[in-house]
């Protein structure tokens, strides 16, 4: 099975279709998958849900997605950081479901690991908890939470190889893990597309069983969101 | 004399505790990792998937996969691991951080912490604080005890819509320091030149 394809437009090819489920990781704009979500705007696929913690800023990351209208729905923990966002929620034209981020991150987890549903203490006694199923266990109120699955995961890599094992760097690695098991298809981006072989079995971060798609982007931006230095040592 | 941000996180700082692990909130909490006691060994969490946080990089360190929850760059130390989100909340959500420190829009006499949606206004998310307070050990919030105009924000019930029901156990204020008790908030410690009449004046919650 040749999982490797030369570009993101091709390894996007027959995989998209009007008001699919998307699941796009990354926190913030760091270890976002950027081909491919500059793909996705290139394809004019439409209708989407879309799944990421966050919804990029205005002109990179899924901004890019929501300028062009594509976005019908989003499911995050948090939108803060995205002016397109702000008019086009407020306008109605786009919406919004939030998931408390460790929710969020168990609800893609247990989707991909083929569990349905499960109770956490998260939100309980808040807005996100009303209408959902309650339990009681050893004293303590818990809500049902449902797992998440995606049509289509798209996840960011710092190396892979052609069989789909990838390994994450630092923190770029944050909800692309649980993505990636998540996705009917999961397509990856990575810096470099190494040999098979040459990733140690143990630093596999996620097994290429997880992988149908792989790709290696070149000219990275990894734009930095907020640039924080200290002057001296 | 009321106390001011870096006050705040000063005495926000003596709720550490050597080998605690800590995750601090944006905002003032961030201030507390200046205030660390020499010699005392913490380690913070950032909830994108990091724990032992460095300071702020160097300008010619910045790397923009090594960020906080803040989307701050940031370093690593020697201690330092990393993981997925679904592991960070693992780490939040089973009760294995023993201390967190955010901010407050609202607080109630029962804990009861307001601190991410005002109605009306764009909301922009709760991002990890609902797993965080409803998960971590210990609970401290920082806050302005009043409003612009002069109401408290310390109240018998939060006007806001909840982050978490019961699950502040310190509060601090820029007029000083409250434990959630049985029947209502205790004063412990107050800031210099503040009173116990101007606290009760400007606290709606009931003072024990």
């Amino acid at each position: 099975m040749k999982k490797v394809y030369p570009d993101a437009k091709a390894a996007l090819d027959g995989l998209l279709f009007d008001g699919m489920t998307i699941m796009s990781g990354g926190f913030g704009l760091c270890g976002i998958p950027e081909k491919l979500i500059a793909a996705l705007v290139a394809s004019g696929v439409k209708g989407l849900t879309v799944i990421s913690n966050n919804a990029g800023v205005d002109d990179f990351g899924l901004g890019l997605l929501l300028q062009t209208r594509q976005i019908r729905k989003m499911i995050s923990s948090y939108v803060g950081e995205n002016a397109t966002f702000e008019r086009q929620f407020l306008a109605g034209e786009l919406e919004l479901e939030f998931n408390p981020q460790g929710t969020l991150a168990e609800r893609i987890r247990a989707g991909g690991a083929g569990i349905p549903g499960f109770y956490t203490k998260t939100g309980v006694g808040t807005l996100i908890a009303e209408g959902k199923e309650h339990k009681e266990f050893d004293g303590q109120t818990f809500v049902l939470e449902r797992g998440l699955k995606s049509d289509l995961s798209i996840v960011k890599a710092w190396k892979g190889d052609a069989q789909g094992n990838l390994v994450f760097r630092k923190t770029a690695r944050n909800f692309n893990p649980m993505m990636a098991t998540a996705g009917k298809v999961t397509v990856a981006e990575v810096e470099e597309l190494v040999p098979v072989g040459a990733l140690h079995p143990d630093a596999i971060h996620t097994p290429g069983i997880f992988v149908q798609r792989i790709v290696e982007g070149a000219n990275y931006e990894k734009r930095v969101e907020k640039r924080t230095v200290r002057e001296t040592a | 004399m009321a106390w001011t941000r870096d006050d705040l996180a000063r005495v926000a700082a003596r709720e550490l505790r050597d080998g605690f692990y800590v995750n601090l909130g944006i905002g003032i909490p961030t201030l507390v990792a200046n205030y660390i006691p020499a010699g005392m060994d913490v380690t913070l969490q950032s909830e994108n998937g990091m724990l032992g946080m460095g300071p702020f990089p160097m300008p010619n360190e910045v790397d923009p996969d090594l960020i906080n929850a803040g989307k701050q760059t940031i370093t690593e130390l020697d201690r330092t691991s990393y993981f997925s989100s679904a592991d960070s909340f693992a780490m939040i959500r089973g009760g294995h951080i023993d201390l967190s420190i955010l901010g407050a829009m609202e607080v109630s006499e029962t804990g009861d912490l307001a601190n991410w949606m005002v109605p009306g206004k764009l909301v922009k998310g709760m991002g990890g604080a609902m797993d965080l307070v409803a998960g971590v050990k210990r609970c401290v919030v920082t806050m302005d005890h009043t409003d612009k105009a002069g109401n408290s924000k310390v109240l018998k019930a939060c006007t806001l819509p909840l982050t978490g029901k019961a699950c502040v156990h310190r509060v601090i204020t820029n007029l000083g320091v409250f434990d959630v008790v049985p029947g209502g908030l205790k004063p412990m410690e107050l800031a210099p030149g503040v009173t116990r009449d101007e606290v009760k004046a400007k606290t709606e919650a009931r003072l024990v």
